[in-house]
């Protein structure tokens, strides 16, 4: 049970995030909600990728005695969520930018009000 | 802003300047690279938004200017991976890895000090990444920073 | 408006004890599977792309195409943001 609280923690955050998307009406909320669920991708591959007392797989000036395909921790999952981490950045850039569109022509972020202001 | 956030602005916006190009240039051998520094670049521009506010920095920094790099950043990228298509075998080939010019020192294998010249194409690739992610990032905070303070748009 | 809500709280409470019992299908935290690609790349990342960061190696070397995407990506978010405020620029 105590190797699997890291997953837990990722499937709390995406719970959290998928409650935000599901059941908020406010526009913004909703942007926050699917933040929190990037993140729990996030943190989810960074754990897949966590080998017991691993470093990071940089070799310059590593600590003394440490085993080299042993003691470090996965490159691809942290590659990975470099590019996941940038694609987030710009797709939050990109609904905020709509979501400002939306409350200057509806004047509300209410997205029930917006249905029915529909013309 | 006040005259104190102002002045805090003003020094320490030289150091994330440096501290990011000193995460870009070192990509290949300390954590960090393109993104995360570039990422601090546009930090740092932003601290320079906080406090002078955005009509003042967009009547200084044209954004068609920064979409301009942008777009270099991204050419510059896709060049060095065709020329990886000419000079190696293979699309983003790695043709100046142990060629001993430029970048091409290999190091010893283990836990090594840091070499400069290492890398193969790696630094430069970094480099276009870096200028990518500044300007893009950059330019995003100030278009939509700049049109939250305006009254009027459609 | 009562169907909706009582709808999605149904399918909500499906997800949640899905991913609930997915996770004790994984591998334990610590201890990955299948580590022969990784173990490759950390032993050869010297010798072959010249770099003494195997994060960055991976990024830009051995998976550069996940990097083109991303860069597409990153340019097609300029565009659009540049594209929707384009009124405010003059």
């Amino acid at each position: 049970m105590i190797e699997y609280i890291p997953f837990i923690a990722v499937v709390a955050m995406i719970i959290i995030g998928l409650y935000t998307v599901v059941f908020r009406r406010n526009l913004i909320k909703i942007v926050i909600g699917i933040s929190i669920i990037e993140s729990g991708v996030n943190l989810f591959l960074i754990i897949l990728g966590y080998r017991d007392g691993g470093v990071a797989p940089i070799f310059t000036s590593l600590p003394p005695g440490t085993s080299f395909p042993e003691g470090m921790v996965l490159p691809v999952p942290q590659a990975l969520t470099l590019t996941s981490i940038v694609i987030g950045v710009a797709v939050l850039a990109l609904m905020l930018s709509l979501v400002m569109h939306i409350y200057r022509k509806y004047g509300t972020l209410d997205v029930q009000k917006i249905r029915r202001l529909k013309e | 802003m006040t005259k104190i956030v102002k002045t805090t602005a003003n020094i320490l916006f030289p150091f994330t300047m440096i501290f990011g190009l000193y995460v870009i240039a070192h990509g290949h051998l300390t954590p960090g690279g393109g993104f995360q520094g570039g990422a601090i670049v546009a930090s740092g521009c932003a601290l320079l938004l906080v406090a002078y506010g955005s009509p003042w920095v967009f009547d200084h920094i044209k954004d068609k200017r920064l979409a301009t790099f942008e777009s270099l950043g991204a050419i510059g990228f896709i060049t060095i991976g065709l020329l990886g298509l000419i000079f190696g075998a293979v699309f983003f080939g790695n043709f100046l890895a142990g060629s001993g010019s430029l970048f091409g020192t290999t190091p010893a294998t283990g836990s090594t000090l840091a070499d400069f010249n290492t890398g193969g194409v790696l630094p430069l690739m970094n480099f276009a990444v870096g200028v990518k992610v500044i300007a893009g990032l950059f330019v995003i905070i100030l278009v939509m920073a700049y049109a939250s303070s305006i009254k009027e748009w459609s | 408006m009562e169907k909706r809500t009582v709808a999605g709280a149904l399918a909500f409470s499906i997800v949640v004890v899905f991913f609930l019992f997915s996770i004790f299908l994984l591998h334990p935290f610590g201890k990955p599977g299948q580590v022969q690609m990784d173990d490759y790349i950390i032993t050869h990342t010297q010798n072959e792309t010249g770099t003494n960061n195997g994060v960055t190696s991976v990024v830009f070397d051995y998976r550069g195409f996940d990097t083109l995407g991303e860069a597409t990506i990153l340019f097609s978010a300029v565009a659009g943001v540049l594209l929707l405020f384009r009124r405010v620029r003059h």
